[in-house]
């Protein structure tokens, strides 16, 4: 099992956390990981996106150059990671603020509307774990339950129910198809 | 101990170095390695050490050449152009014969350049860096792990041979997270014998004096030999290196640290394929595993060598080989990183090519 | 037999390189009676400049370490937060101090460092051969500046007390004199009460010392002494900027 991902979106959308997230449950599920961040000069507001590796043999490169997965979390990402997706890759598109479409037709695209998610949940900076939730669904590489557990881990100072509406935005994304 | 953490290679350097019984960090601000002296700030008061943000580069490596001449485990860590800014006290350290210990944590340069990780500064680190006739033990960490370890590594050699020794690692390196184990023993500095040569309170000794000078005729040329003679011991002893799958291989691919991680993932590709593609990897960059390559020389058709870099490693690896056989280069430079397939893309070339002719004689 | 003076223990019994005339000698010796005085000689870590009193690091006998041109704030800071039992003193002059080494200079004294910095202010570059400091005086000739130093071209010396009587981490700081006996007493109380400063645990002390340095000037010992008196004295005056004991803090002008 290998999964390379790509994670993107505008700075503050919790693209940087949600990768550690990912890695970290990684971890703690006997998997082999690395995240990287692409950092970049500002402060905030600017575009972020991060490499995630899950695999279960050695991690090679942490930068992720054919992603299996990428999540698109604002409209800018799409048109930057659509070529770089492997063919027969997943593409996560969060359909609240992404208006555009990919136009490749060998990959396999899950439209959620995440911030309508998070909304819902009247949490509306859990957009990113909505498409965690959808990512754990589509790839199997990670159970819902294995990013649970790693949230009190990666968010040490949230409080109980904060990490509950986290879960339960995990749990709503992974019912996408 | 023996938790596995998800570490940033930065927090894993910085704690590696207080495990290893650093009780002094100067440092000052640089990205990418803003995590290094953050994290110092609080973790060297707590374990009874001192930090301080100094006022810049070059105060910062002066402070570590006062605090390491007490006799104290110290670091200082920066990126590309703060190293620069630093050579002239790593120079003095050189001189003095005091083991300090730093880190680049490199970016992509000339000049202010760009913030993303880079091997450009391979000759400045192997080549002396600051003036004169010196050289710096230089290791090239290759993940996170290795981050945390080697900061004890580089104190146990550059005490042993009274050299600066540093780790060359990058923003790739610096900024990564990965699981990592502290295995080593914690070292107490408290039981570490202090040097004889340690300033401090002179009660019941002679007076003793830190220096990089000798102005007598002669006098100069006597110290650097007696230095040589340790730089000599180095090249013996502490050479350190790793090598995948080279017993069997064609073409060995030759890249230390993010590169060299590059070039796992070509391996991987390439060994899918049936291809005999080995991967070496110098741990030490000084002293560099010339011995190892020349004869692995002997039984590959060719060379790849992969850097962040313009070729600059590469000249290492043909002095090395003597000429052998063909050294090629695959190299991405000012902040841009190889990836697999370009490299598996190239290496499928030069295997078509084969053994020919060295490229340089040629 | 009457024994009215011998080497201080602090001073090693080594012949010196300095000039006939030159100020770093005295310097020198108040620095290690103040050390012998004081008793702590054995547990004083002293650093050398770069300039003519590289070679102090010969001279005192007591530890200690010569660095890199302008870093002795920088390299004592690095000591003393290593060994804070230590008295630890950085021995500059007007190029190290407040030419290349300004920055290390203000941000010691800023960050209070429990130091005594030692600052030898002769107004011309010595061991390079008669360059123009930051301290020299305008009209002074040196070798950059035949003509005499031009505010236009070269700008203005640099007054170093009051500069750095601004910053809050400072303790003690006064511009003595070695052009008399009488100064040179002074002097000598100067430089005690600064490491008296840093034994007390008060914070960061500098003492500027006026000085001599006929050879670079070009003139006699004796004309030396009168341009430190009559010109150099007008320009920098004697006094103490900062005291600890909440001594007289205005300038006095004598």
């Amino acid at each position: 099992m290998y999964q390379g991902i790509r994670i993107s979106g505008f700075g503050g959308q919790g693209i940087i956390s949600s990768g550690i997230l990912l890695a970290y449950a990684g971890m703690l599920d006997g998997k082999n990981v690395s995240f990287f961040p692409a950092y970049g000069a500002e402060m905030r507001g600017g575009t972020a996106n991060c490499s995630v590796v899950v695999s279960s043999e050695e991690v090679t490169t942490p930068v992720v150059s054919q992603p299996d997965t990428v999540i698109i979390m604002n409209e800018p990402s799409l048109a930057k990671f659509e070529p770089l997706l492997k063919p027969g890759g997943l593409m996560i598109i969060n359909s609240s603020l992404v208006n555009s479409r990919p136009k490749r037709s060998d990959i396999k695209v899950v439209l959620i509307p995440c911030n309508e998610v998070a909304a819902e949940l009247k949490a509306p900076r859990i957009a990113n774990m909505a498409a965690l939730g959808c990512f754990c669904r589509h790839t199997g590489a990670l159970s819902v339950e294995a990013v649970a557990k790693a949230m009190p881990k990666v968010f040490k100072r949230a409080k109980p129910e904060m990490l509950a509406l986290n879960v339960a935005a995990l749990r709503k994304g992974a019912e996408f198809n | 101990m023996g938790d596995k953490l998800l570490m940033k290679g930065n927090d894993a350097l910085s704690e590696g170095a207080v495990r290893a019984g650093c009780r002094f960090f100067a440092g000052y601000p640089i990205t990418p390695q803003n995590e290094v002296p953050e994290y110092m700030s609080w973790r060297m008061p707590q374990a009874g050490g001192a930090f301080i943000q100094a006022e810049s580069e070059v105060a910062a490596i002066n402070m570590l050449y006062g605090a390491c001449a007490t006799g104290k485990r110290t670091m200082t860590s920066s990126s590309s152009p703060g190293i620069s800014l630093k050579q002239e006290g790593i120079s003095y350290c050189a001189g003095a014969d005091l083991p300090i210990f730093f880190a680049n944590v490199a970016r992509g340069g000339p000049g202010l350049g760009n913030i993303a990780g880079a091997q450009g500064d391979y000759f400045q680190s192997v080549r002396g860096g600051g003036h004169g006739d010196y050289r710096t033990f230089v290791m090239a960490p290759g993940s996170v792990q290795e981050m945390g370890n080697f900061p004890l590594h580089c104190y146990e050699v550059a005490e042993k041979y009274r050299v600066p020794a540093m780790v060359l690692a990058d923003g790739v390196l610096g900024q990564m997270m990965e699981p990592l184990e502290f295995t080593f023993p914690e070292v107490d500095p408290q039981k570490l014998r202090e040097p004889d040569w340690a300033l401090g309170a002179s009660t019941g000794r002679k007076k003793r004096a830190v220096r990089s000078y000798a102005l007598a005729e002669g006098k100069l040329e006597i110290m650097t030999l007696d230095r040589a003679q340790r730089y000599k011991q180095i090249e013996e002893r502490e050479v350190m290196f790793e090598t995948r799958q080279c017993d069997d291989a064609d073409l060995v691919l030759v890249a230390y640290g993010t590169s060299a991680r590059a070039c796992a993932a070509a391996q991987k590709l390439a060994r899918a394929e049936g291809l005999k593609v080995g991967l070496f990897r110098p741990i030490t960059l000084w002293p560099f595993p010339k011995k190892a390559l020349l004869e692995l020389a002997g039984r590959v058709d060719s060379f790849l060598v992969v850097e962040m870099s313009l070729g600059q490693m590469i000249d290492d690896v043909k002095l090395a080989v003597e000429c052998s056989v063909p050294v090629h280069l695959h190299a991405r430079c000012a902040g841009a990183i190889p990836t697999g397939e370009d490299i598996f893309q190239q290496l499928q070339a030069v295997l078509k090519a084969g053994k020919g002719e060295c490229i340089c004689c040629k | 037999m009457l024994q009215v003076n011998r080497r201080p223990e602090s001073l090693c019994d080594v012949k010196m390189h300095y000039c006939p005339g030159c100020g770093h000698g005295i310097a020198h010796r108040l620095v290690a009676e103040s050390m012998d005085e004081l008793g702590v000689r054995e547990r004083t870590i002293g650093v050398a400049p770069v300039g003519c009193a590289v070679f102090a690091d010969d001279y005192f006998n007591c530890d200690m370490i010569q660095g890199p041109h302008g870093r002795g704030p920088a390299i004592a800071t690095g000591l003393k937060r290593c060994k804070p039992d230590c008295i630890v003193f950085s021995y500059q002059g007007d190029g190290d101090l407040a030419s290349i080494g300004m920055a290390e200079t203000i941000h010691s004294a800023g960050r209070g460092e429990n130091i005594t910095v030692i600052f030898i202010n002769n107004a011309i570059y010595g061991m390079t051969g008669g360059q123009m400091a930051p301290t020299t005086l305008v009209g002074q000739k040196a070798t950059t500046c035949p003509q005499g130093r031009d505010p236009l071209v070269n700008g203005y010396p640099m007054r170093i007390c009051e500069l750095l009587s601004q910053l809050d981490g400072t303790r003690y700081l006064e511009r003595v004199s070695i052009h008399s006996a009488a100064h040179v007493i002074k002097a000598k109380r100067a430089v005690k009460k600064a490491f008296r400063c840093q034994i007390e645990g008060r914070g960061f002390s500098l003492v500027e010392i006026l000085s001599t340095c006929p050879t670079n000037m070009g003139i006699s010992p004796l004309d030396a002494v009168k341009f430190v008196s009559d010109q150099m004295v007008p320009q920098y005056p004697l006094g103490v900027f900062k005291d600890f004991e909440g001594g007289k803090s205005d300038v006095s002008r004598d």
